[in-house]
This record gives structure tokens, sequence and C-alpha cells, in this order.
């Protein structure tokens, strides 16, 4: 049974798929915020890798953000507070095939779920984490979040937060086994476009931090670095990003950087001001955790019963034959 | 006279060896339970564990109960720090561990003090003891053995001392390593057990080392069972009945690790804690043989979480852990419960609340397992009752977690978990394992949580299906998992969710009663109290009381019947290993009475008066304990 040449081009044609294919409810989030610039992004990148919409989860926690998988048209899960991450492994596990996608902001990922972040970056499982970090409780209305600057006024902390804030980079490019960390804003969509299609073409734990705008509760946060383009550091080079010519006009602060270099990108996570932009860090050697446990031997039943009988037999305490106890050697 | 001196002067009494040949007495038993204990380390549970599997080779009922120091390495010579093992042996089958203890080999005086304070021994109970401390550099040690051992004496024990340290030293140059063999050996003697199964049993344990091994241990097991040939004047024969089917020798936890093998489930996500962990530990060294996975997560949150996603994404996963890991897990088990994600959670029970007692048994969960995680967030609930349910409860978790789409709680208790049973093998039925998880085209229109008005049930969607694309939530959704707000969506999904239970309780049958259907007084029980209370029931009924008992291995949701059944007894109560109010306490009366968790919700349900009988001192919970609540119930009225 052959298929005509023309039916064969159609599938392939039924098979481009479009951006209003990846597009799912209606985003209910405010006007301008920086959560809008990111949904855009990756429906662009999933249209231009032409991802089949069954094929990918977007896993998030609790928060705005978290919110992202409704917006999908893909297969989505909208967990708990905290625990995307562990949500996302498990999934990655057992289906290796699937586009694994986790969206989770700076309270759910560097707060509540900071153990499972921590963790994640070891496994080193093959998903794109996008942490969406306006440094604000958006959700709950407005309280500090580890990411908050010091001296942020907010409903928990109205005369200011008392600490600096947490650097999620730095955090994430201190644990073993990282394998790609990467730095954009929402304002600027050709570099967040970049970056995320960095990091979903990187095999591994894929790390993008997203300094996102939150027009409600802290709608000026990010004015000094909007305002002077000289207040971000665009990272460059082979490995990482290339700038195109029209944006290298608008921001000249640029940077070669390699990112190879550990060392290099832990000092440039560092820095808070000006804010480094681009793929501070990628390794491609670093294993899979799914890739180290998975056997990939197909679970047949007769597999399965071998498997099973051969640990009965340890354990079998065999009828004694009549007479022949004291046979046996 | 010095500690010393009074050493020497007593050391006389030691057994020392006679001319072989003496008479001995040989008393025909129906049963015995006997114990090992040493410091940890010294290999007393490899002793009784051995001793276990001998009797059951020559068809004897057995019952192993591991004892165990909450601490690794407990100071030696500590009262607190006894490491062994009591197995009871009968002459036919064996349901539960017994009463108390009938004779111990202890390696010193101080861990058998532990347990003789704990009134774990009999008032009668024949005290084997090394001799060695008598002889001690340390006059306090040989005080204290001395203090001791003539106080066991004085209370009414039989107390022997045997020289295993002198003995041994013949052998090895550490007696400290090979101790245990030789009181095998002993124990071989006493019981009447064939040594050649003996022997067979020591390279079957020693098989992985060297031969050298073997031989030094088989040596010692000898010697022991020469010297108790030649210096005891008693042994014992409990008549066996050699079995004529494949029986296997497992504890509950190996039960429940092999019951995931069977089942076909190919992830379990835990996080270390006692006393759940050794079914990982056997898991973790046999699962991937079958392509499985164990994955050892960052917190039992975590490992929850990877197992809902596991779950999710087609495979039916398992967590296993223990109380406060279990606590831990709720809010997790509440998004499964929510987004219908078939879940087994394996929560081997142990002393709470909090830290409590990790590795004492207890049958506290009951509730928090039924009505964990906040609001309405129906589970199944099946608690297994013996070592072989551990086993097959794992292969019907699977399959109602699967079929209704549920979190089911499967409650083992630290009882189980370590004490060892023989069972009929298992024949491998295909219809145990998970099919392959559905990745076809679903139907046009057909919604993610399609609710049947009548079940409840609606169809799994897998992540990979195409036309199947939805997010699922933890949030309140209607049909289409869309995030409702509306007060009738909300009640639909709550509705739905709860109408699962009443369809699967449709399918149970009514359990069996155990004695007539009717009498003076029904005992209700649940988990791994099975056979303590069977036994105590047999036994009053012997007497001619009419008392029956009924167990409950699937909880929640109770079958139908049950109200039938206890209505026709004059008396019910239940008997559970977890905490109710005293009526005999001072400020205790009906208005504020707390009652076990069990009779609590038989109460509530059936408006029967239900009392309960309860204990949690970490013990399992014993026949003639059974017995004694059931007469003393009798009389009451």
């Amino acid at each position: 049974m052959t298929i005509a040449a023309t039916e064969c081009l159609l599938r392939m044609y039924d098979e481009r798929y479009g951006l209003e294919d990846y597009q799912g409810g209606v985003p209910r989030w405010c006007t301008g915020c920086g959560d809008n610039a990111i949904l855009a992004a990756v429906q662009r990148l999933c249209r231009d890798e032409n991802l089949r919409p069954e094929k990918m989860v977007f896993v998030s926690g609790i928060g705005c953000s978290s919110r992202f998988p409704h917006y999908m048209k893909s297969y989505g899960f909208h967990g708990i507070h905290g625990r995307a991450l562990p949500i996302a492994e498990g999934i990655k596990m057992v289906r290796p095939d699937l586009h694994v996608f986790v969206n989770t902001g700076d309270g759910d990922c560097c707060s509540i779920g900071a153990a499972h972040w921590i963790h994640a970056i070891r496994y080193n499982m093959n998903m794109t984490v996008m942490l969406h970090d306006n440094q604000i409780y958006g959700l709950t209305k407005m309280q500090a979040s580890p990411t908050s600057p010091k001296g942020l006024k907010s409903n928990t902390t109205p005369r200011g937060a008392y600490l600096d804030g947490l650097q999620p980079l730095t955090v994430t490019l201190g644990v073993q086994n990282v394998s790609f960390v990467a730095q954009a804003v929402d304002w600027i969509p050709e570099l967040l476009y970049d970056i995320l299609s960095a990091a979903f073409h990187h095999k591994g734990f894929s790390f993008v931090r997203i300094l996102q705008r939150c027009p409600e509760w802290l709608p000026n946060l990010f004015d000094p670095w909007m305002k002077d383009p000289q207040r971000l550091l665009l990272l460059h080079g082979e490995g990482g990003l290339r700038i195109s010519p029209a944006l290298s006009k608008a921001y000249q602060n640029q940077q070669q950087h390699d990112p190879s270099d550990l060392n290099r990108a832990r000092e440039l996570a560092s820095v808070i001001d000006p804010i480094p932009v681009g793929i501070l860090y990628r390794n491609t050697d670093v294993p899979c955790y799914e890739d180290l446990r998975r056997t990939g031997q197909p679970r047949s039943h007769d597999f399965i019963k071998a498997g099973l009988e051969a640990e009965f037999d340890k354990f079998t305490v065999w009828p004694q034959e009549s007479g022949s106890r004291t046979t046996a050697a | 006279m010095n500690d010393v001196a009074l050493a020497k002067s007593l050391s006389s009494k030691v057994l020392q060896p006679r001319s072989s040949g003496r008479a001995k007495t040989l008393t025909t038993l129906n049963e015995h339970v006997v114990e090992v204990i040493s410091d940890s380390g010294e290999g007393a549970q490899r002793c009784g564990q051995s001793l276990g599997a001998i009797a059951a080779k020559m068809g004897n009922g057995v019952w192993t109960v591991e004892i165990i120091p909450a601490e690794i390495r407990p100071p030696a010579r500590s009262v607190a720090g006894a490491s062994g093992n009591c197995i009871r042996l009968g002459a036919g089958r064996v349901t539960n561990g017994g009463n108390e203890t009938d004779l111990v080999i202890a390696f010193n005086e101080q861990v058998l003090l532990g347990r003789v304070r704990s009134g774990e021994l009999k008032p009668d109970c024949i005290i084997l003891l090394e001799s060695m401390w008598r002889e001690n550099s340390d006059p306090r040690i040989v005080g204290s053995y001395v203090a001791t051992h003539d106080e066991l004496v004085s209370a009414g024990y039989r107390v022997l001392e045997i020289p295993m340290e002198h003995e041994c030293r013949k052998l090895v140059p550490d007696a400290r390593r090979g101790k245990n063999m030789f009181a095998l050996g002993v124990l071989c003697s006493i019981y009447s057990l064939d040594l050649q199964l003996a022997r067979e049993q020591i390279a079957l344990t020693f098989g992985k080392k060297a031969a050298s091994v073997i031989t030094s241990n088989v040596r010692l097991l000898e010697a022991g069972h020469e010297w108790a040939e030649a210096n005891l004047d008693f042994k014992f024969r409990i008549p066996a009945t050699p079995a004529t089917e494949p029986q296997i020798v497992i504890n509950g936890n190996t039960a429940l690790a092999l019951g995931i093998l069977a089942s076909g489930m190919e992830v379990c996500a835990m996080y270390p804690i006692t006393p759940a962990t050794s079914a990982s530990h056997y898991l973790s060294d046999v699962f991937e043989k079958v392509g499985g996975v164990v994955h050892q997560a960052e917190d039992e949150i975590g490992a929850c979480a990877f197992a809902i996603g596991a779950s999710y994404a087609g495979k039916c996963t398992v967590t296993i852990t223990s109380g406060p890991g279990y606590s831990l897990k709720q809010e997790a088990i509440g998004l499964a419960v929510m987004g219908e994600i078939p879940l087994v959670v394996v929560n081997v029970q142990r002393g709470g609340p909090s830290t409590g007692q990790p590795t004492k048994a207890e049958q506290g969960d009951l509730l928090s397992a039924m009505f964990g995680s906040h609001g309405d967030a129906p589970k199944v609930v099946i608690a297994p009752s013996t070592i072989e349910d551990c086993f097959y409860s794992m292969i019907t978790a699977r399959k109602i977690a699967e079929t209704f789409n549920m979190v089911v709680v499967v409650l083992s208790d630290a009882n189980l978990a370590t004490s060892q049973q023989p069972f009929p093998r298992p024949r491998f039925s295909e219809s145990w394992l998970a099919p392959p998880f559905d990745q076809s085209e679903l139907p046009a229109g057909l919604k993610p949580y399609q609710w049947d008005q009548t079940t409840g049930l609606a169809r799994r969607f897998v992540p990979g299906q195409p036309r199947g694309m939805h997010t699922l939530t933890g949030l309140a959704h209607d049909q289409l998992s869309h995030v409702a707000y509306d007060p009738e969506i909300n009640h639909e999904g709550i509705r739905a969710r709860s109408l699962k239970l009443a369809a699967l309780q449709k399918t149970l049958k009514t359990p069996p009663v155990f004695g007539d259907d009717s009498g003076d007084l029904l005992v209700i029980g649940w988990g791994s109290t099975r056979g303590a209370i069977e036994e105590a029931v047999e036994s009053v009924r012997a007497e001619g009381h009419k008392v029956s008992s009924l167990h409950f291995t699937i909880i929640q949701p109770l079958p139908a019947g049950i109200k039938e059944i206890l209505q026709r007894f004059t008396r019910v109560m239940t008997i559970e290993g977890n905490w109710s109010d005293d009526p005999q306490d001072e400020i205790i009366d009906e208005t504020n009475r707390r009652y076990s968790a069990l009779a609590m919700l038989l109460r509530a349900r059936y408006l029967v008066d239900v009392d309960c009988w309860s204990e949690v001192k970490g013990q399992q919970i014993r026949p003639n304990m059974v017995r004694r609540v059931l007469l003393e119930k009798l009389r009451q009225h």
C-alpha cells in the first residue's frame, strides 16, 4: 500500500503548525505583564521548531507565571506551589519522547521550591526551565519574594525588605552538574527568543532566568535599566548569542563571553548592574539523569516474569522430598 | 570480697562440659517462642533468621520478629541496645508473633535486662546466657553480670550459663564474628532441627563470601550443636508438617517490593525513612533487572511529586514512606486526587506523632490516610493483614488506581515490615501487569474530565495522545479542565471524585466473619493484627464463648453488608494499635472519650455502639493480650 505523492505532501503540509496551533486560552495576565512577552516568544519557538502540540508538556507550580500552561495549546500540568520541577522530572523519566518545559516564578522556584531547584540542577534532566522573575509575589498581592531587592516596600515589608535579594544565577551556577544557564529580559523580545531557542536546543537542564515586569505591583522596578540601554551587558560570541546589527545599535554595552568558562560565568552572574543578558554557561558533556537511569530495555511480560521468578527463587523453600532431606550437598 | 574474687568464686557455677550420653528429657511442644539477642553487630539477627528459615524448611509454622535498637550503634552492653530476632515456631500454621518468649539466648546480660524489663519474657522463660562476663577484667562488668544473673535466678527464670566465647575461641580467633552460628547450633540441638539443613542455610547465607567463611561458620554451628548435645539436659521437638507446595519466606517490606515488581509499575520514588526504607533497599537492588527505576528524591514532597509526574505521563507510580513522610506528602496527594492521577502511596506506619517511635509498630495513620489533605480528597485505603497480603495488595492497589484514576494508600506497619512468614509461592499471572499506556488519538470532542454521571469515572488522558491537549490543574475545574470558579462546576467535580469511591464499593465483597455469624461479641480489626486477633478468638471459642471476628483489608470504601453483621452480635468492639482513652480514667466519660480510629469510623457510619481496646506501646499486639480483653469484655455485662 503506497500513499499518493500528493497525499504525502498534503500530510507534510498539515503538519506545519502555525502560531494559532499553540495558542490556548486568552491570557488573564495584566496588561503590560512580562509574562505575555514570554508566552509570545515560546509560541514562536514552538512554531519555528514545528513541535507537535501533543508532544509538549508545560509544567508549572503556583503563581501568576504558573498560569502559563493554560495559555498554551499543548499538554499542561498546573501543579502545586513549588513542586513543578519534581513533577516535570517524573514526566521526563518515563517519557523521554515528550518536550518538557517548566514555568516557575521567583517565589515558586527560589522560595517554597528551592530544595527541588537545587536538586533539579544536579539531576540535569532534559527540560527547559523558565524562571519568571518579577521579584515580587503578584497573585497573593505584593509580598516580598526572595529575589526582591533590599529596601523594597511590600505588604509584608512595609518598611522595606531587610535582606539583599537572592541571586538565582549564582545559586544555579554553584550547583554540581549545572549545564545551561542564561539570563533574558522580557523587554527585548528578540534576545528572549534567541535565548529560549538556545535553551530548548541544549540537552540537559536549561535554566533561563527572565527578568519580568510586574505592572501591577512594581511598575517602575526595571525603569532605570529600560531607560538606559548601557545598563544592560549583552553577552555574545562563539557558542553564545549573535547580536543583530539593529540591536547592537541600541545596546552598545557588549562583551565577548565563552559560555564554557564556568568561572567567568559565575563572575558575570553576580553582577546586578549592569544586567548581563545572554548565555552565561553551557556544558554539553553533563549526563542526563534519565539517560543514566533508564536501560531502554523493552519491558515485555516475559522479561518481567523472568525477573520476578528469579527473585522468588531466592526466597523459596521447596517441599522436601521424602527421605532426601539430607542428600543435598 | 572484691568483685573479681566474687566472680572467681562464682565461676564454678558455669556449666562445665559433662560426659556425653547423659539422659535428656525430650518434650514435644505445640509451639515455642524463642529469641536471640546481642549487641548490635554481633549477628543475632542472622542467627534468628536462619533458625526461622531452617524450621520453615522442615515444615514448621514460623513467624519472625526483628528486635531492633533505635540507634545504629548503641553502646555495647546497653539495656536499650538489644538487637536480634524473636522466632515463633509452631506445629501448625503461625499467623503472628505469638506471646511472650519461652526461651532466649543472650550474648550479654544487659541486652537481656532490657527485654526482661519491657515484659517480653514469660515468667518461666529459659535463659541461655553467655558466661564470659563473669571473668571480665573490669570488676564493674563482673559485678553487673553477677547481680543480673542472681536477680534473674531469684525472679524464677531458669538461667543456664553457656561458655559461647570460650568454645568459639577454640575455632576462631575473634569470637564476636561467629558466636551467632554457635548459638544457631545450640538452638538446632534444643529444637531437634536438622543439622544438614542448617549447613545448607549457612551456605546460602554466606553464598557470596569465600568458601573458607562458609567452612568456618559450619564448624561453629557444629560446635554449638555438639556442646548443647553434651551439656544440656533437655530437648524440644515441635512436630512439623512438611509443605507440599513451594513457599517463600520473606518479610512484609520485601513482599511489598516484590508486589511492586509484579504489579507492572516501573517507577518508585522515595526518600529514606524508617521503617519503610528496607522495601526500597530491596527494590533498588532488583528493580533495574526488570527495567524499573527507584528514584531517591531530595525530599518526601519531591518523591511524591515525581511519582505524580510519572503517573500522569502514563505509568502508574508508587511512592513509599512512613508517618512523617506521609504527612509531608499530603498536599501532593491532594493534587493527585484533584487531577485524578492514579498513584499508589505506601505508608509503613510507625509510632507517632512527630518523630515518634521510628522502629516501632503502630496503627496511628488510618484517619490521615482516609481524610488527609485539605478539602474533600477521597482516596482508597488498603491495609494488608499478612505478609502475603503485602505482596498482593500492591497488585490490587495499582489496578484500582488505574481503573478509577485514584490515589490508593497502602497502610502496612513496622510489625509486618520486619516480620517473616512463609506463604505459598505466587504463580505469575499476566493480569497482574499494567497494560501499555494509551497513545491512540482521542475521539473528537471527548473531554479530559468527561465524568460519568453515575460512577464519576472519566477516561484518563495521557500526554502524547493527539486531540487530548489540556492543562491539568489543582484548581477547581470543569470537564474541559478549565479553571472554574462557578459554584455549580465545583460541586460537579467534587461529586464525581466522590462517586468513584461508591463505584468501587459496589465491586467489593463483604469480608467473611471468622467464627459464627452471630453471637455475644464481635471483634473487629484491620491491618497487621489479624493473626493475633483470630488466634485469641479461636482460643476463647474453644472454651465455649460466642465470639467472632471481622477483619478489614479495604477500609475506604468499606464494603456493603457490614452493618448487618454488626447487628447480629450483642456487643461489638475493635482491637487496634492506636490511641483510645481508657474509660476508667478519672475525667474520661462518654462525652469526651476518644475512640480508636476504626471504632470511631464504625460508630459514625453504622450508628452501632462499637467499643474499642487499643494499645500504643510499640509492641506487637499479642494473642494473649487480645484474649484477656475478650474475656474481660464478656464479663462486663
